[in-house]
Formats: C-alpha cells, structure tokens, sequence
C-alpha cells in the first residue's frame, strides 16, 4: 500500500478560506502525504495554472512531480492513465473543464472501462473550472458534467464550498477509480468559510443537507446551491419553510438522501446550472418516482438553463442561467399544491 | 553491429511466430464453425512484427498491443489458451468475457496494457507509463503499435508529442500493413515513409522489413537500449503487409492480385525457415520437434476454451468499480527523498545559461536580414542518420539540479550521439506499394493586377463591368476553358490506385517500381 509513505497532516483550523486555497491545500497535503501522488496538466508549474490553483506545487514538488504538458489533453489524460497503472496517483487539470471535451474518448472508453473490462483500476483525478456567471463565454463556462454521469465506471463531484472542495478532492486521489471533480470557477474567490482542523475528509457519494425545512425539497449542487440558499431565505420570510440539500457527488448519486428529504417535504424542485435536457433533474425525477411516488404533493419541477450555449453577452448570460428570482418563482408556484 | 543472436534466441523467434500463425489458423476454424463470438482479425503475414519488437524487450518492461500483435502477447507470457477463451466469450477469459480478443492486460506480472478499438489512445498511455517507471526509478522500456491508419489520429500526434517533450522512455512501433481496412496508405498519408513523421517531433527513428524477423529484433532491441539509456522516445516504421481482409468477414478484394503474390513470396516464417536451414542453425528433427510442441500446446489450451462455460448472466453487473478488490501501490526504486520535500524543490524561474550568445543559429537567423524561414535547414532525409543532433539529455533529477532547466539550455552543437550498439545497417526495404504519389498539380501562377474584393465575384454586376474583372485571372480561365475535360483540370486529378495498379500489370513491374523507388529513397 502506498499508505506507508504516509506523512501525517497536522493543519490548524483556517478561517476565511476561499475554494482556491482550498483545492491548493488538498494538492499539497496528498502529494506531500504520499509520493505517488502527482500533478499534469498545461501551465500548472511555473504558472501555477490559469487559476493559479496549483500555485506553488512546482517549487515544492519538482518538475517529475509537477508535470507540464504541451497543449494536448488526450495527451494529459492518456499519460496520467498511464502513470496510474503503475501505481501512481495523477491529478489532471483541465484547463478549463469545457477542453475535456478534447478527451472525452481517452475518459470514456478507455479510463472508465478498464477496470469492469480488464481488472484494471484508473485511480485519477480530472479537475478544472467549469460553470458560468463569469462571462467568459461559450467555450470557457461549460457544465459537461452529464456526460460523464451517463459513464459508468466514473465517479463525479461538484462541490459547493471550499472545506467540501477541500475535503472531497482529498477523498478523491484516495480513491480507487478515476473521478471527475468540477470546480466552480464563480466560487473559486467569491466565498470564504473555517477550514477544519488536520486531514480533513469528505466522503464521496453523501450529500448534505444545507438547510431544514419541511414545505420542500430544493435539491441542487455547486454555485445553485447559494442561489437556492438566497431564494430559501426570501421563501422563508413569506412562511415557506424550503429544506435545501447539496448533492455533491453526482455520480454515484446519493438516492437516500434524496428520497428521505421528499419523504418528508412531499414537494421537489430541482435546480441545476447545466441545461434542461439530459440534465440530472430528470434522472432525480425518475428515483423520486421509482421511490417516493406515493408521497409526492405535487409535480416535480426544475429550474434549470435554458437548452442553448452558454452566451457571452451579460444580459444574455443572465438570460441563460438560472438566479434567485427565478428559484423563487418556481418554489412559490410549487408551495401552492 | 548488434550481438549474434543465440540459437536458442533464434529458435524462440520461430516457436513464436509458428504458435502465432497456428494459433490463428485454429481460431478461422473455430470462426467457421460459430464458435467464435465476434470478430477475429487476422495477423498472417504480419508474424515476424509482433514476435521480433516483443521479444527485445525484457520483463519488467512493459507493452500494449494492438488486435493484431497477438504473437508480441505470446512472447511476453500469454498462454494461447487467453487467446482461445477470451474470442469464445468464455467465463475462464482474462476478462471473464467482458471483452474479446487481444483486449485484456495484466498490470502485476506480464506488464501488458489493454488494447481498446480507438486507435492512437495506446501511444499517450503508454508515454504515462514510460513516464512513471523513470519517475520510480525502474528503468523501464514502454512499446505499444500502431497502423499506418491509426498514425492519422489526434491522439498519435498527442501522445507522441508527449512522449518527445518529456524525452520518455518509450518505443514506437509503427506496423505499416499497407491497409487501414480498405484505404491504402498513399489515401491517407502524403509521406513517402511513416517513419518520416518522427523529424517533426525531433526524435530518432528507422525503417525496417517487417518480414525480415531478426531485422525486426535487432532494430528493436536497439531502439529499446537507446530509450533505456535516455535517448528516447524511438519510432520504428515495420513496412510488412496485412494478408487477409480487415476481419474474417472481409474477402478484401480491394487489393490488388499482385500486392498479394509479392508479399506471398516474402512471407517471414518461410523465409526464416529458410534462413535457418541455410545457417545450419536447426535441422529437420528440431523443427518437427518444435512444430510438435506447438501442435500438443494448441491442442489442450483449445480443449480447455471449448470445455469453459460461458459467464453466469448477473456477472455483467459486477465491477464496474474498483471497491478496494484492487492493491493500488507504487513500487519506488528510488530514494524517497529526492521526490519529497524538502529534496524536490526548486527555483521555477527558467534559467538561459548563455543568452544571449547561446541562442547559436538562432540569433544568427535573427540578425539575418532575410528572416526566418529560409535559414532553416531541410529536414534530414534519414531521421536515423541525423548527425549534429542534440544528444536528447536524461530527464535528470530536478532536486539535483536546481538552477539547471533542460528545456531552457539552447541547442548548441554537439557530436552526435554514440550508440551503445551500433545502429542495424538499413537493409534494402521491399518494394511495398506501387508508385502512386499523388501528382503535384500545376497551377498557372496567378497575373499580378488587383485581387477581388472579398464578396465580389463574377455575378456581381457591378463588378462584372469594372476593368478588375479583366484580369481576375480564375474568371477568366474557367470561361476560356469551357470543356471540363480540358487538360487543366485534368491536372488537379490525382490518380487512382486503383487504375494504377491495373496498369502496372503483374508483379514483374511491380517489382521493377519497387527497385526504382529504393534508389530513390535509399533506404
């Protein structure tokens, strides 16, 4: 096991966090836990990537461990499959995550399979900003996320704050199959949090309740979950109580959570920044009613992006994606059933 | 010149390469009679590539083969009954029967990666393996294939890119079978030679018959000797010739009569019969000796594929996951301080050891007043040969080095590297494909006069009537030359292979063409 390398991680509790320093944390303390833990991807060095995320690995960890790349993703990937069947444990970045599309057959049909084909595990992380909000336009503010849900072998988290990102990245080189892990670049310096004390771990395939309430259900993940946590403060002062959870993982989902929650609010909306169509809200509609058809009030409703690009121009964008009034909107509607 | 190869090195290239073609003749039989579940793509003809690359690398090493390098899987430890069960679906398979084929690998002890069906994928994994085994300190060797059809993929040019960037450890096999299924390779490739491809990646690389068996090994061996001493990556173009269709179900009657004569009366396992005989280095009994092993190994291993049972049907659900039913560890031959801190740092700002006076040829082409590009030197017509060279540089251990940045170190002049062995004197290669390069078209050079505003164009009446129109000279041709089957678009035709082939008639020409091209290409 590579677990007898291990150095033991004695961080203090931080305040003030944001999920950069976060995930830069989680690099540090894994490649410094263990040495088969390295990092690939484009300007991740010297650089310390295009959002500064691996800020300082290089002058710690050295070029063999700090390995940059030319512009070449499949490149990436292949080669961090590769180093992982010789025991190693890559962390690739994604430049932005909308180049994984630039991969998607090297994840798809060689990485997610090899383990149910041929016995071989692929213990890799894939990591980048995704997300838009940031203007940054069609090619740099993807949610690509479902099509690797739709992958089986493949395990994929879109954490919502920095001790999750932090905790949830940790478990992900840890993990034994190779694990997609989105960031949201909007939250990338936009919230800070405590950070908890020593090897801080979050496991994959739990989600979290945010808050409590007992009108309904809001089920979301990543930036929306702020944005469902601001339309459940609004909600709650015209007397709708809204329980928000945070999925985290999104595959493998946690199906509990989900049921136990509409269980107990009989009322479901679902809000996600990806598109409408294909988007997880209907895989969620399908186990809420394969589990919990017999106690639901009302129709399961989503509020999601509309099936377009990402735009570019702000109105547009703001046009695009879903916000607060639109959560609000949609949960009022929902409340009257 | 390399070392002689052993008589037992010479029998083991026959026992392999006959147990490869043996072993396929026994899976067409069993593919008639239903008894193979998919497809089964054939290697006849191709023996002498996958036994001749796979036997000059040693065991710690690690391959990746392709379908059809079923013999390569042979020499590094396969039983022929994997090969058996794994075409039969069988539940006693390397993979259970979740795949088939040459599609399993064994990560602990054979050191085989799995094949997958989109080609080019191999050549960036296997560059993370090459990767990784220097980053460990085991001084390994990575060697995957590829066809002439899968070296047009992106993941090729990525992966190899990769692999010369990081100077990694890893041999190239490019087995030029003269057919991606149907497209022969002058349809997809506009070089004269695959291993062509390596200068613009700056790496070395050599050409060899890919029928020939011990040129295959000693060309081999020598490329894996190079890389393990940090001279790598390599790039091996095999010219040999895919014998059957692109699978069973494929008569390919797309090639031509005499493609198939020529490379009939070179096939590598009765050459090599002959070249052992010749040498005196096996006689009758010893062949029947082995021919009789392989025939006793072939008959149990067969017995034991028909007599597996199939998979119980509710094991297709089971692994999707690696649930910690795998040990995932990381075995370092190196001391564990140079690659944690405080033994891994270093300064990152890149260092320029003499700029600017470094900079060599480039300042020079700098300070010409003719630019760039005509400074350039033309690429090396023998990639092999390249003299003046950069010695490619270990990737050196940063924590030793730390104001010293390879990448940074301007090229300067230095003597070309000595090979530990000497280089495989190029053998004459094969006449392998009729002459069939594409015609350079000859294009009238355009009149100097005024361009055409963009969006302005014959039918634009304003336009038609201004003098520009008179000297836009593609107007005005295509009017002159009304009949399209006027001489000038005839020259933007490239000929067919086919009509070519029909043309050349008979292998006598086509082995006369052949001779002409090898003057040419001197190789």
């Amino acid at each position: 096991m590579a677990s007898h390398f291990a150095t033991p991680i004695a961080a203090p509790a931080q305040t003030g966090v944001t999920m950069v320093e976060a995930i830069r944390q989680a690099m540090m303390e894994e490649m410094q836990r263990d040495p088969a833990v390295v990092a690939i991807g484009e300007d991740i060095g010297a650089y310390g990537g295009a959002f500064k995320v691996t800020d300082g690995l290089l002058a710690k960890f050295g070029r063999e461990r700090v390995i940059e790349t030319p512009i070449a993703e499949t490149a990436i990937i292949g080669a961090a499959c590769g180093m992982s069947f010789l025991g190693l444990r890559p962390v690739a970045e994604m430049q932005f995550i909308d180049f994984i599309a630039c991969c998607f057959n090297q994840i798809t049909n060689f990485v997610a399979k090899s383990h149910y084909l041929w016995g071989a595990p692929v213990p890799i992380v894939v990591r980048g900003p995704s997300g838009g909000g940031v203007h940054g336009g069609p090619f740099h503010s993807a949610n690509p996320e479902m099509y690797f849900v739709h992958t089986p072998g493949l395990k994929v988290i879109y954490p919502s704050t920095p001790a999750d990102a932090k905790g949830l990245l940790k478990s992900a080189i840890r993990d034994n199959n190779p694990v997609l892990f989105f960031e949201h670049k909007y939250l990338y310096r936009r919230i800070k949090e405590e950070m908890p004390a020593g090897d801080h771990l979050v496991p994959i395939g739990k989600a979290a309740i945010r808050r409590e309430g007992r009108d309904l259900t809001i089920l979301s993940y990543a930036a929306m979950v702020h944005t469902s946590m601001e339309a459940a403060e609004q909600l709650a002062k015209e007397g709708i109580e809204v329980e928000v959870i945070d999925l985290r993982t999104l595959l493998p989902l946690d199906r509990d959570a989900i049921i136990t929650s509409v269980k107990k609010t009989n009322k479901l909306l679902v809000v996600h920044e990806d598109t409408k169509t294909g988007g997880i809200a209907g895989e969620i509609a399908a186990i809420v009613c394969e589990g919990a058809f017999e106690d639901l009030d009302g129709p399961i409703a989503r509020v999601t992006a509309i099936d377009t690009p990402v735009p570019y121009s702000p109105t547009l964008e703001e046009y695009f994606m879903p916000n607060t009034e639109k959560v609000v909107a949609a949960a009022r509607e929902l409340a009257k059933y | 010149m390399s070392q002689p190869l052993t008589r037992e090195q010479h029998l083991n290239l026959y026992y392999y390469m006959q147990l490869n073609r043996q072993l396929e003749e026994r899976m067409v039989r069993l593919f008639r009679q239903n008894k193979i579940v998919g497809g089964l793509y054939s290697s006849l003809g191709q023996e002498a590539v996958s036994v001749g690359t796979a036997s000059a690398v040693e065991k710690r090493d690690w391959i990746a083969p392709m379908i059809r390098n079923i013999g390569a899987l042979l020499v590094k430890g396969v039983p022929p009954r994997d090969i058996f069960t794994q075409h039969m679906a069988k539940y006693t398979s390397p993979t259970k029967g979740k795949d088939g084929t040459s599609h399993f690998g064994d990560l602990k002890d054979l050191h085989i990666v799995s094949p997958i069906s989109m080609l080019g994928d191999l050549i960036p994994v296997m560059t993370g393996v090459a990767m990784a085994g220097r980053y460990l300190g085991q001084n390994i060797v990575a060697l995957t294939w590829i066809g002439d059809g899968g070296s047009s993929t992106g993941a090729f040019h990525e992966g190899l890119g990769l692999a010369a960037a990081q100077k990694a450890p890893f041999v190239l096999i490019v087995e030029n079978n003269q057919w991606a299924y149907s497209t022969p390779v002058s349809r997809q490739v506009p070089v004269k030679n695959l291993a062509d491809r390596a200068v613009a990646y700056g790496i070395q690389s050599s050409i060899v018959d890919g029928n020939d068996v011990v040129a295959v090994f000693n060309n081999t061996k020598y490329a894996v000797e190079e890389c393990r001493a940090g001279r790598g990556p390599r790039l091996i173009e095999v010219k040999t010739m895919r014998m059957r269709g692109h699978a069973q179900h494929d008569p390919a009657e797309y090639v031509p009569k005499e493609m198939f004569d020529f490379w009939k009366s070179r096939d590598p396992i009765v050459l090599y019969e002959k070249f052992l005989t010749d040498n005196k280095i096996w006689d009758a009994k010893t062949k029947s000796e082995l021919d009789a092993k392989i025939e006793k190994l072939l008959d149990v291993d067969q017995q034991f594929a028909e007599d597996s049972p199939m998979p119980p049907p509710e094991f297709a659900a089971e692994g999707v996951y690696c649930d910690g039913c795998h040990d995932i560890s990381a075995e370092f031959k190196r001391p564990m301080s140079e690659v944690t801190p405080p033994g891994s740092g270093i300064d990152i700002t890149y260092k320029l050891s003499d700029f600017p006076a470094g900079m060599g040829d480039a300042a020079s082409v700098l300070k010409s007043a003719n630019g760039g590009h005509s400074q350039h030197q033309k690429p090396q017509q023998k990639p092999q040969q390249q003299a003046g060279a950069p010695r490619p540089v270990l990737h050196a251990n940063p924590a030793r080095q730390p104001n010293t940045v390879q990448q940074a170190k301007p090229a300067q002049p230095q003597p070309a590297p000595r090979p530990a062995v000497a280089p495989v004197p190029p053998k004459p290669v094969p006449p392998i494909y009729p002459e069939d390069e594409f015609v350079e078209p000859e294009r009238a050079a355009e009149p100097e006069g005024p361009r055409v505003p963009f969006g302005r164009g014959p039918k634009d009446k304003a336009f038609r009537d201004t003098a520009e129109a008179k000297v836009y000279s593609r107007v005005q041709k295509g009017r002159n030359s009304a009949a399209p089957a006027n001489g000038n678009s005839k020259n933007f035709t490239p000929k067919s292979p086919a009509k070519n082939f029909s043309k050349s008639g008979g292998a006598k020409s086509f082995g006369k063409q052949g001779g002409k091209s090898q003057g040419k290409g001197g190789r």
